[in-house]
């Protein structure tokens, strides 16, 4: 049971981050845009945050962490929000292939990251030497009396508020999406833009809002990572292949917001089964890690032959669209 | 009484030209209030031009409009909207996954939190008043064409609109659904709203509307009440008198079966038939011209025979010079070559079929026969020498032949591509639109063309539009209408409103016609 | 549509290659001054002397001029796999995992059988079973996307890191010694299974194997039947269909040799530079490859150009990072902004931006 219970944590503590990078990437590609540089944005949003508590930690001589951790989280947002409005220009403005433009802020975003993350560890010491105590404090603290409840209370509660905001992220997604005449608009930018600009809609604007919105969104998986996963510290490429996991859950989720809550808590589990399998040798542990990718790989598979159109990729995804000329 | 007199909507001596090509000249018309106006021309008379200055779309360079008596400029198809005005174009402006409520209220203002439940029974009571069937609640997807038109209409409708136009909308309806369609058009009209409909079909015309405004080449030709007209005086406007073009016609000699298409039926996705039933026979040494209404099956009667549309029912076969007869319904390109059957085919989609448009005239006119020869390297010498031959006989002007053909004019694309077409020294060729878009100078080397290989005893089959030319290029003409060969008739004797009257009828030729020729 | 936008832009018909060099030498020029500025916002250092490092590390000795060499052509082989493909408009972002799968074949052949069987004959096996592995890993998505037409972007990069965790799981089947979690330089003593040397240099056979691919690439692109159809597939299905060309059988074919070609810059890799096998094998070249071979416009002697920039740009970085206690990741950093500016040039070539001067249309 208790096995169970610490399962189900460490997978719903492994998804959260990958949750936002998904969430992120499912508002972009709603708009019809395909960022491949997600991975590289979440990169940039965790080291802003880092940074942000940082710098302000050392500042300050008896750091707030309710402060630390809105000055983090606002860097995190900011940081990764630039990153999306440097795709936006390039491949909305002037038109650049989407997945070049992507792979090239992957390749940024990535480097941007370790070499802040580098160059302050050095300012702080070291390697591993960052600490951002008061801060994290504030993105680890479980809720009081509920995370006390036995089994429920571990299962449901013993999170920092970076979990609960993912999950109430998705669930505001999907009604924007789903539910709000902007979503609506959105959607159909995405699907036909052509058709959205003759209905009155400003493609541009909404793909532009979308696009830099959700990286905003995706560099907050980045900060989940530095601050609760982490607890604070920084690891050069510490996130892993985390951000392609976060492309994935895109489609596993079938581009639904909801759908990539309970994804991700799988992705989560399918990332850290191996641990839990007993008798695998170190070996067959890996082959377990690449689980994620194969459900994705086959999820992709089934919807492209069944083509049921409810979930397929937005139909104008990765298609620049540009109004005719006369 | 008030009510009929007044106009919806005025157009005073509208004109516009593109580059040198004059669209519209000065054509008037007016709608009234409660009534169902039907604009009628052939293709290229200007009717769609038109109708966009009234959408926003174009501006006219001269002329007025007037709504309601006011005024107004139309430069945008937003105030085009603000006007009350909607257009449903031929290709509609929908997301396939949303569902129709979606649709219609897709783009408007108003509260951030929709709230469907009212949009649909909005909806519903707007579908009950005017008696459309829609479910608001479908999939765009999920929909036949003519429910896909009823939620553009009903759409426009949603936004206000008062006056509705209407292009060729029952081009892509079967006989039942259009009847259905002017059913609701006339719930609309007593209701006070104005319908322009654009068509060609005079049975329709006579049908439904109450005035007719008749267009030609660019021309304002009349407008007559519906009670007073009849097929023949409305089709003798639609396409005046005979112009002489001066296009030389040869006796066609030694006349052998080349091509036979018995019973070939083609399908759409949608299971819409593109070509019903059409039997045919074509001759060596003849050109054969097919006439018909934009859709009618002429796309999908050249493409069954090319190999690149798929026969659901017939066959359609080939009688070399000497040896065994071939069927060819069903092959692709490559396997109709390897049977050794020669057909060339110049399509409709010069840039986007026919030519690459990246490439250059070596590469291009290397497209159908690059895979001569064992080697497996191109031989870009022989196309050279051909793309440098086609340059000089046909007068192709380009900086070079190695620059992109997408760079030419229209003119000039054509020739390249119906020099690379006769190059490959065919048995069958087949002509889309030859000179559509093409200056006159173009199209008389064109004809020249066709004509030539005509006398090499290759059997001509060429889709062209301008009934003109048809009667003066032809030996005999085919005419196509919803998929069915509604006639067979010989160029040297067809007169205009016997292909104006096959090309609107909606039922199969008698058999005994097509055997008159044997 | 009542408000025109100030600026007008439209398709430029066509730009002769100096005015083209002139656009792209602009961008560099424009991205290598905000570099400096962010190099010196950051460190305070004069950009000029870190421009100078850079070139230093990249070129400053013999020894380092044959590393940037090497990288060099390891970059440009994964380039020219991918040439084919994105010709063909097959959006094959999984050269990451073609790649480490070449590698994993060279490196079990490398511990299986190189001292059993004679070193050319060892080299030549190596040599195909790894183009073999690439091409396979290529395939797949190829097939499902010839079949039923699924997303080859998204299915080629998920294919990566299941290539990935095929790898390290080789890697802790094979690890040297137990428990290091590596497989340390594979027949350190006999060199077995080694490209040896040519002309008295360690990359001599890399050299020589790559700059071939770069002929025949070109040579196939341009005047074979095979790349004739690639372009023709690429450039509209309906023309291919039209001329002939059975589409499905081109995909497969295409991506074939791609993955192949992919499979064998891993061979070139495992057999010729590191002589080991790692998760860092293909090290994200994959992805820098695809920019390479975009900016290239699938031109394979510009992609020479192209790859060695950005290689230079890397080990330069890496010589700073040493000579000034910068981190390493800098490269990346200076790389990324070097591409952005590198991608909207484009924009400049394809388009004529103007002033618009609107006609007022009312009379």
């Amino acid at each position: 049971m208790s096995v169970l219970i610490i399962f189900i944590q460490k997978a719903i503590v492994q998804g959260m981050g990958i949750l936002f990078g998904a969430l992120g990437e499912i508002l972009t590609e709603k708009s019809g845009n395909l960022n491949l540089g997600i991975p590289g944005i979440m990169y940039m949003g965790g080291i802003a945050g880092l940074m942000g508590a940082f710098f302000y930690e050392r500042a300050v001589e008896t750091p707030n962490p309710v402060a630390g951790m809105l000055i983090s989280l606002l860097c995190a947002f900011a940081c990764a929000l630039i990153g999306g409005l440097i795709y936006s220009i390039l491949t909305i403005t002037l038109r650049a292939n989407q997945n070049v433009t992507g792979l090239a802020l992957t390749i940024f975003g990535t480097g941007f990251g370790n070499f802040f993350g580098g160059s302050i560890s050095k300012l702080a010491g070291g390697v591993g030497q960052i600490s951002v105590s008061t801060t994290a404090s504030a993105y680890t603290a479980k809720i009081p009396v509920l995370s006390k409840i036995p089994v429920i209370g571990s299962v449901f509660f013993s999170y920092g508020f970076l979990t609960y905001a993912a999950i109430i992220c998705a669930i505001v997604m999907s009604v924007f999406l789903f539910r709000t005449r902007s979503g609506l608009n959105l959607r159909a930018v995405g699907e036909n833009p052509g058709t959205a600009d003759a209905a009155g809609i400003n493609v541009t604007k909404y793909k532009y809002l979308a696009t830099c919105i959700g990286a905003g969104i995706a560099g907050l998986g980045g900060l989940y990572f530095v601050m609760e996963y982490s607890g604070g510290t920084w690891t050069d490429n510490g996130f892993g292949d985390r951000g392609w996991l976060a492309v994935a859950l895109v489609i596993f989720a079938m581009w639904k917001p909801l759908n990539a809550i309970w994804g991700s808590i799988l992705f989560g589990a399918l990332y850290i089964l191996y641990l839990y399998i007993p008798g695998l040798g170190r070996a067959m542990q890996e082959v377990f890690k690449a689980l994620p990718y194969l459900v994705t790989i086959i999820v992709l598979v089934v919807i492209s032959f069944r083509k049921k159109k409810e979930n397929q990729p937005p139909e104008g995804l990765g298609i620049p669209y540009f109004r005719e000329e006369r | 009484m008030k009510l009929e007199q007044s106009y919806a909507i005025e157009l005073h001596n509208i004109t516009k030209r593109f580059g040198s090509v004059i669209a519209n000249d000065k054509v008037s018309l007016s709608v009234k209030k409660g009534e169902i106006l039907c604009v009628l021309g052939e293709n290229g008379s200007g009717k769609t031009t038109l109708m966009n200055m009234i959408s926003g779309i174009y501006y006219p360079e001269e002329g007025q409009i007037t709504v309601d008596g006011r005024e107004v400029k139309i430069r945008s198809p937003k105030d085009s909207f603000d006007l009350g005005i909607g257009m449903v174009h031929q290709h509609f402006k929908l997301v396939d996954i949303l569902t129709a409520a979606e649709n219609i209220i897709l783009g408007l203002p108003g509260k951030q939190m929709l709230d469907m439940k009212t949009v649909t029974s909005e909806i519903r009571a707007l579908a009950d008043k005017y008696g459309f069937d829609l479910d608001p609640n479908q999939k765009i997807y999920k929909m036949s064409v003519s429910q896909k038109q009823t939620v553009e209409i009903v759409k426009m409708l949603y936004r206000g609109a008062r006056i509705l136009i209407l292009d060729e909308p029952t081009a892509v309806l079967t006989p039942q659904e259009a009847d259905r369609l002017f059913e609701v058009l006339r719930n609309m009209k007593k209701d006070g709203c104005s319908i322009i409909l654009i068509t060609h079909k005079l049975h329709e015309v006579l049908a439904v509307s109450d005035r007719v405004s008749i267009l030609r080449r660019g021309q304002y030709v009349d407008t007559v009440d519906t009670k007073d007209a009849t097929v023949a005086s409305l089709t003798e406007m639609m396409v005046g008198e005979k112009v002489d073009l001066n296009i030389q016609r040869p006796v066609p000699h030694d006349q052998k079966k080349r091509l036979e298409l018995s019973h070939v039926t083609c399908t759409t996705k949608e299971g819409i038939k593109s070509l019903d039933d059409a039997s045919l026979t074509i001759y060596s040494g003849e050109i054969l011209g097919i006439a018909g209404i934009a859709g009618g099956g002429q796309k999908e009667l050249l493409e069954a025979i090319a190999g690149l549309e798929p026969v659901t029912e017939g066959k359609i076969t080939f009688y070399p010079e000497d040896g065994e007869e071939k069927v060819i319904s069903n092959l692709d390109v490559a396997k109709i070559r390897k049977l050794g059957v020669r057909l060339a085919f110049v399509p409709e989609d010069r840039l986007g079929m026919g030519l690459v448009g990246s490439m250059n005239m070596t590469d291009n006119v290397m497209l159908r026969s690059y895979q001569k020869g064992k080697s497996e390297f191109l031989d870009r010498k022989t196309p050279g020498k051909l793309a440098a031959r086609i340059k000089n006989q046909l007068e192709v002007v380009t900086p070079s032949i190695s620059a992109p053909v997408a760079q030419m004019s229209g003119g000039n694309v054509q020739k390249v591509l119906v020099g690379r077409e006769i190059a490959q020294k065919p048995k069958v060729l087949m002509v889309a639109y030859p000179t559509r878009g093409i200056d006159i100078n173009s199209s008389h080397t064109i004809y020249h063309l066709l004509n030539e290989q005509k006398e090499k005893g290759v059997a001509v089959v060429c889709v062209i539009e301008d009934l003109d030319v048809l009667m003066e290029l032809c030996d005999r003409i085919a005419v196509l209408c919803g998929g069915h060969i509604t006639g067979i008739v010989d160029g040297r004797t067809a007169k205009k409103e016997e292909l104006g009257v096959l090309m609107t009828r909606h039922e199969k030729m008698e058999e005994k016609e097509e055997s008159d020729h044997e | 549509m009542n408000k025109e936008p100030v600026l007008r832009m439209s398709k430029r018909e066509s730009m002769s290659p100096g005015k083209m060099l002139m656009v792209y030498a602009i961008a560099l020029l424009m991205a290598l001054v905000v570099c400096a500025g962010v190099i010196f916002l950051l460190v305070r250092m004069n950009p000029i002397d870190v421009y100078k490092a850079i070139f230093d590390g990249a070129l400053g000795s013999k020894r380092r001029i044959w590393i940037t060499i090497r990288d060099t052509l390891v970059l440009l082989c994964i380039a020219i796999g991918l040439a084919p493909a994105f010709k063909m408009r097959f959006w094959n972002i999984g050269a990451e995992g073609q790649i480490l799968i070449g590698g994993m074949v060279s490196a079990a052949m490398m511990i299986y059988i190189a001292d059993k069987l004679p070193q050319p004959l060892v080299l030549i096996l190596m040599f195909a079973g790894s183009a073999v592995g690439g091409m396979v890993w290529g395939l797949i998505p190829t097939w499902f996307k010839a079949k039923w037409k699924t997303n080859e972007t998204l299915f080629t990069l998920m294919l990566n890191y299941v290539a990935m965790q095929i790898v390290t799981y080789c890697i802790i089947y094979w690890e040297n010694p137990k428990g290091s979690n590596t497989v340390g330089i594979i027949n350190q003593q006999t060199r077995a299974g080694w490209l040896p040397k040519l002309f008295g240099n360690d990359y001599g056979w890399n050299l020589v194997i790559v700059l071939l691919l770069v002929v025949l690439m070109y040579i196939y692109l341009k005047y074979s039947k095979q790349g004739y159809e690639v372009a023709v597939v690429g450039e509209s299905e309906r023309t291919a269909r039209y001329a002939g060309i059975s589409v499905k059988r081109v995909l497969l074919r295409t991506m074939g040799i791609s993955g192949a070609i992919c499979g064998i810059a891993g061979f070139i890799i495992v057999s010729g530079c590191s002589h080991t096998i790692s998760t860092a094998t293909a090290g994200g070249r994959g992805f820098t490859a695809i920019i390479v071979a975009w900016m290239s416009k699938f031109n394979t002697f510009v992609m020479i150009a192209v790859a060695f920039g950005m290689t230079f740009m890397e080990k330069g970085a890496i010589q700073i990072a040493s000579q000034y206690g910068l981190n390493e990741n800098a490269s990346d950093v200076i790389l990324g902004i070097i591409l952005f500016f590198l991608i909207g040039a484009e924009f400049f070539i394809k388009y004529k931006v103007e002033w618009n001067h609107r006609k007022e249309e009312s009379r």
